[in-house]
Formats: C-alpha cells, sequence, structure tokens
C-alpha cells in the first residue's frame, strides 16, 4: 500500500509563499488549455456509445439517400425550381439532409451531456472543482459535440459526393463548414437551455418533438419554402436549418442569391451560435457557482 | 508555528429569497487552518458546513469577508488554488459512462498532468482506495462505498495540499465507514491537512484535531472534541428511558442528580461525572427506568448543550 505522496516523517511543510508560488504554477495549464481538458473528456465519454455515433454517421445518410434517391426521387420526376434554377429534387433535397443531420446530432450532443453533468450524474460539479472555469466546461461541451459534428457531416457530404447529389464539389466541400455552423447555432442556444433546467420533467424530449421536428417539416427541407403560405413561412425564417440549407445550395449547386442575403444568412447562424454561448456560459457559471 | 493556509476572517454567504430578507447560509465565520492539520466542521444540515466548503474550495463566491487559500484570494485565483486543493463532495458526481481508471486518469488531465503521470497516479491511488480489482469496472457498478473511496482516490490525483471532505461517510454502511476513515487517517499522518465537515459527532472525534461547531451560519464553539466535551459537558452522561409519555413526568423528580438534566422525546440524559453514582441515585428516589445507560460524553451532548437541539433531526 503505498501513497503518492512521502512519508510524514520526512515530509517538511512548505512555507505560504511556497504554497502560493507552487499554486500560482499548477493554475497555468487550466487557465490555458482547460477547455481542451473538458473537450478530451467529452471525446472519451462518446466513446461508450462509440457504435451508436459510427453507425448513426453512416447509415443514416445511406437511408435517406436510397429511399429519396430511389424512391421518392423517381416519383418526383419534375425538377424542383427555385430562384429561377431547376435541379433534380435528389440536388435539391440533398443539403438540406446533411443540415438536418447536424442539427439532429447536435440536439444530442448539447441535450444529455449537459443534463447529464448539471443533472443526472453531476460530473460538471466535479470538473468545477478543479483548475476550470465554468466557461471553459461550456467550451469543452461544445468542442466536444463539434468533434461529433464534423464526423457526421464529412460522412455526410461523402454520400451525397457518391449519390451524385453534388453538382459543383469545388464549392460543395463548404457544406461541411456550413453543416457544423447549422449544429453549433442550434446546439448552443439548446445547451444554453439545457443548463438552465434545474427540474427535469422530460423538457429533452418535449424539445425533440415541439422544436426539431416541426422545424425540420417547415424549414424548405423538401420543397422551396415559398411554396407554403406566408403564416408558416416564418417558421423557416427562425430555424437555423433553413438559413443553413440555403447556404447549403449555394454551395452543392449554385443556387443563384444575393450576397447581401447570403450574408445574412451566415449573420444569423452566428447570432444565434455567439449569443447562446454568451448566456450559456452565464447559466454554467450560475449554476456551477451558486 | 507555521502560517495557516486557510484564513476565513467574518465569512458571509447570503442568498436571495424572493420577497424576503437575505438568507445568510452562513454569517460571519471566522477560523484557521493549520498546514498538516485535520479541522472539523460541525453541526446539523442546513448549518452552512457545506455552503463554507464551497467558498472555501474556491467554487463559490463570498458575499462579503475575507478567505485567504493558500496565501491567495479564491475570488481572483480561482483556479490556481483549486489547482492545489482535492475535493470530495457530498454527492458523488463521477462519471458513470467511464470506468474508475479513466475516471481518475480524465480527472489528473484536469489539472494539466501529462497522461503518463495520469496513468501511473491512477493505479497508485486504486491501490490506495483498495480498489484495483474493479479498475475496469463502470462506475454505476460500484457500492456507495467504493465510490466514496474512488471519489477520495480522484480527489488525490494532483497531490492536495489540502483535501476537503464534504459529509464524507453520510449514507455508508458501518463498515464501509471504518475503511473510509482508515484511509483518511493515513493520509492525516502522512500530513495532508483534511477539512471536513460532516454531522457525526464520532467521525468527528476520530478524524479531527480541531473543530467548530456550526449552527446557523455562525461559530458555536471551537476546540479539539476533547476541550470541547470538556467545557461545554461532563465527564459522563446517564441515559435513562421511562418511556416517551413518562419522561417529561419524571424528571422533576431527577432534579439536582449530576451537573444537569436533558430531556429528549425518547429519554432523559442526566450529565454526571460519575454516571454510575447517578444510576444510584435515581433508583435511591425509587424510580426504576426501563433501561438505562452510562456512557462518555460525546460532542453530541456538547451541541446539544449549545444548541438545545440535537445533531441529527
Amino acid at each position: 500500500m503505498s501513497l503518492p505522496s512521502e512519508d510524514a516523517t520526512t515530509r517538511v511543510q512548505p512555507s505560504l509563499d511556497e504554497l502560493r508560488d507552487e499554486a500560482m504554477q499548477w493554475g497555468r495549464k487550466p487557465r490555458a488549455f482547460g477547455t481542451w481538458y473538458v473537450t478530451e473528456h467529452m471525446v472519451r465519454a462518446m466513446r461508450a456509445y462509440g457504435w451508436t455515433i459510427i453507425v448513426g454517421a453512416l447509415g443514416q445518410p445511406i437511408l435517406y439517400l436510397l429511399g429519396l434517391a430511389v424512391g421518392l426521387a423517381a416519383l418526383i420526376d419534375a425538377p424542383i425550381t427555385q430562384n429561377g434554377v431547376e435541379v433534380s429534387y435528389l440536388v435539391f433535397v440533398a443539403p438540406a439532409l446533411l443540415m438536418t443531420a447536424a442539427i439532429s446530432v447536435a440536439s444530442e450532443e448539447f441535450s444529455y451531456p449537459v443534463m447529464a453533468g448539471f443533472k443526472w450524474r453531476r460530473y460538471f460539479f466535479g470538473f468545477s472543482a478543479t483548475g476550470l472555469s465554468p466557461g471553459q466546461i461550456a467550451g469543452g461541451v461544445i468542442s466536444g459535440a463539434s468533434a461529433r459534428i464534423i464526423v457526421v457531416v464529412i460522412a455526410y457530404y461523402l454520400f451525397l459526393w457518391l449519390f451524385q447529389a453534388v453538382p459543383n464539389p469545388e464549392t460543395g466541400w463548404l457544406t461541411i463548414p456550413i453543416g457544423l455552423l447549422a449544429g453549433l447555432a442550434f446546439g448552443i442556444p439548446y445547451m444554453a437551455y439545457a443548463a438552465s433546467i434545474t427540474d427535469d420533467k422530460g423538457q429533452v424530449a418535449l424539445v425533440q418533438r415541439f422544436i426539431f421536428m416541426p422545424m425540420f417539416l417547415f424549414s424548405g427541407t423538401f420543397y422551396p419554402l415559398a411554396t407554403l403560405p406566408l403564416w408558416l413561412q416564418w417558421i423557416g425564417w427562425v430555424s437555423p436549418l433553413w438559413h443553413a440549407t440555403e447556404l447549403g445550395r449555394v454551395a452543392t449547386y449554385g443556387l443563384p442569391m444575393d450576397p447581401f442575403v447570403i450574408v445574412v444568412h451566415v449573420g444569423y447562424l452566428l447570432l444565434l451560435s455567439i449569443g447562446g454561448y454568451v448566456i450559456g456560459r452565464r447559466m454554467f457559471q450560475r449554476r456551477l457557482g451558486a | 508555528m507555521p502560517a495557516p493556509v486557510i484564513t476565513a476572517e467574518n465569512l458571509v454567504k447570503a442568498y436571495k429569497v424572493k420577497g424576503k430578507p437575505d438568507f445568510l447560509a452562513v454569517d460571519g465565520l471566522s477560523f484557521e487552518v493549520a498546514p498538516g492539520e485535520s479541522f472539523g466542521l460541525l453541526g446539523p444540515n442546513g448549518a452552512g458546513k457545506s455552503t463554507t466548503m464551497k467558498m472555501v474550495g474556491a467554487v463559490s463566491t463570498r458575499t462579503s469577508g475575507e478567505l485567504s487559500i493558500l496565501g491567495l484570494d479564491p475570488d481572483r485565483y480561482g483556479p490556481e488554488i483549486r489547482s492545489r486543493l482535492g475535493v470530495v463532495p457530498q454527492q458523488d458526481n463521477l462519471d458513470g459512462e467511464l470506468n474508475a481508471r479513466e475516471n481518475l486518469y480524465i480527472y489528473g488531465r484536469y489539472f494539466g498532468l501529462p497522461g503518463k503521470v495520469c496513468h501511473q497516479k491512477a493505479d497508485e491511488l486504486l491501490a490506495f482506495a483498495q480498489l484495483e480489482d474493479k479498475a475496469k469496472s463502470k462506475v454505476e457498478q460500484l457500492s456507495g462505498g467504493m465510490k466514496r473511496r474512488l471519489t477520495i482516490a480522484r480527489g488525490l490525483i494532483n497531490d492536495p495540499r489540502i483535501l476537503l471532505l464534504d459529509e464524507p461517510t453520510t449514507g455508508l454502511d458501518p463498515q464501509a465507514r471504518h475503511v473510509l476513515w482508515d484511509r483518511l487517517f493515513r493520509l492525516k499522518e502522512r500530513g495532508t491537512t483534511l477539512v471536513l465537515t460532516t454531522h457525526y459527532m464520532d467521525e468527528a472525534e476520530q478524524l479531527c484535531d480541531r473543530l467548530i461547531v456550526v449552527d446557523k451560519g455562525r461559530i458555536m464553539a471551537e476546540g479539539t472534541p476533547a476541550s470541547l466535551i470538556r467545557e461545554h459537558s461532563s465527564r459522563e452522561v446517564l441515559e435513562v428511558r421511562f418511556g416517551s409519555d413518562r419522561n417529561e413526568q419524571v424528571a422533576p423528580q431527577l432534579e439536582g442528580i449530576g451537573d444537569r438534566v436533558e430531556v429528549l422525546p425518547d429519554r432523559i440524559l442526566v450529565y454526571a461525572n460519575d454516571g454510575e453514582a447517578a444510576l444510584e441515585t435515581v433508583t435511591h428516589r425509587g424510580l426504576t427506568p426501563i433501561t438505562s445507560l452510562v456512557r462518555r460524553s460525546s460532542l453530541e451532548d456538547v451541541f446539544l448543550r449549545l444548541t438545545g437541539r440535537s445533531l441529527i433531526e
């Protein structure tokens, strides 16, 4: 039986100055790299459900693309016209599928680990007892989730390309960073909300049903948003999925778009991400420092 | 006398309560902890012990007063202070999705320790916590006592200068408590500064060199367990039971026996230097208790004396 510290008889208690200097020294690394330590933890924890991640990342695009390319696209013979450009149904729907996948993964990675961290298993309280700050813990959750989102969108993009759903691969790859941004724009505000839940009444399941599902259905995913009556179009306007999908269409098949509108789409996604982070960080501070 | 590693002066933590004056969870605590000392906060639930621990742990900010940990102000140097502390919280917060060893490894990473060092320390600490054969077990499969030991092991991964333990043995069976006490005693022997809260007087007596008795956010008394008992209680206590409906009624007839008589719902405590002699006097007065017991005074008696309430309510 050995203990990592030396024996009491040989141990001389250091002076307060020495202790202070030692603490200053030890504080440097967590201050500089704390966010990455949390990221490492998040990614390690993902290994517990690693197969779900891999099967989800590969299986979902295959199923959707087979279903849509072989099934629905065969039925919808007529090309889709948006902003004066005609494309096949598969090409039209492809960027929307990628963005949906990114947001779907975000809705898992920004909710369950956050609920577990604060409520179910409370491990964030363990993190906050170390040199980490609440902001770094929030940052680590974001970068951990980002890692998974990137894996998923890259896999998705490769499948789209294989299924010949990307007519312009020279700009099409931009759907990868756009997908990440879409995930963050939905996920970070969701993280802020999840961090505010002190009384778990199944809110996470409600978000899935009443926010994620309508967003998926009414964000110009399967048909141009303009097809919808005006009183339903607002769902698309506020939805990060629609903004990201529009950008994705510009990237994959060159949907004509005013540069100003592109800026608005990107700006909106950034606004949600950054705004979510500012609020989320405050929530983490409030929960962990009370 | 070496400089204290913890200095609290007039420490206050207030929480806002809607429509009411602020609730003072900690109301002007002052204490010092010397390096290598084992210092306890004894008090009932809700006394402000955990809140004090969170402030000392540089997690929760103080409302007012002065606080210095390892010579640093936690408001400014939170990460630096926390890097040199070990914390064992009241509620376990291990990551159930990782196994025992991974929990130690990843925690070491939080202190910026290189991966190799984390692996080595994880193995050492699994041995210390007597959990070597559980290294690969998921945390959820461990018993309550094992989880506590793993949490303590985790708190030691950075060779902390101060180990903070909040109610370390609450909810554990007696055997698990003794195993844990043994581990903590070893740390104490090695010179680690321990700060612990507890509402178990036997735990405080076992582990603390010095303690403060806290109630409603204030210090009621301070000293070594022995000096507190000497100061606030008699050497022995006679416990007599006459049946819960008769205790109150019999109590006046015990007046004058020992130094003091305390009536609890289920029993009467007679504080006396010689418990057996006190019991003899009771029977001489023609009273026959259903049960009687003579024991040494404990911190429980000190607390009862100071606050008029029992520690475990």
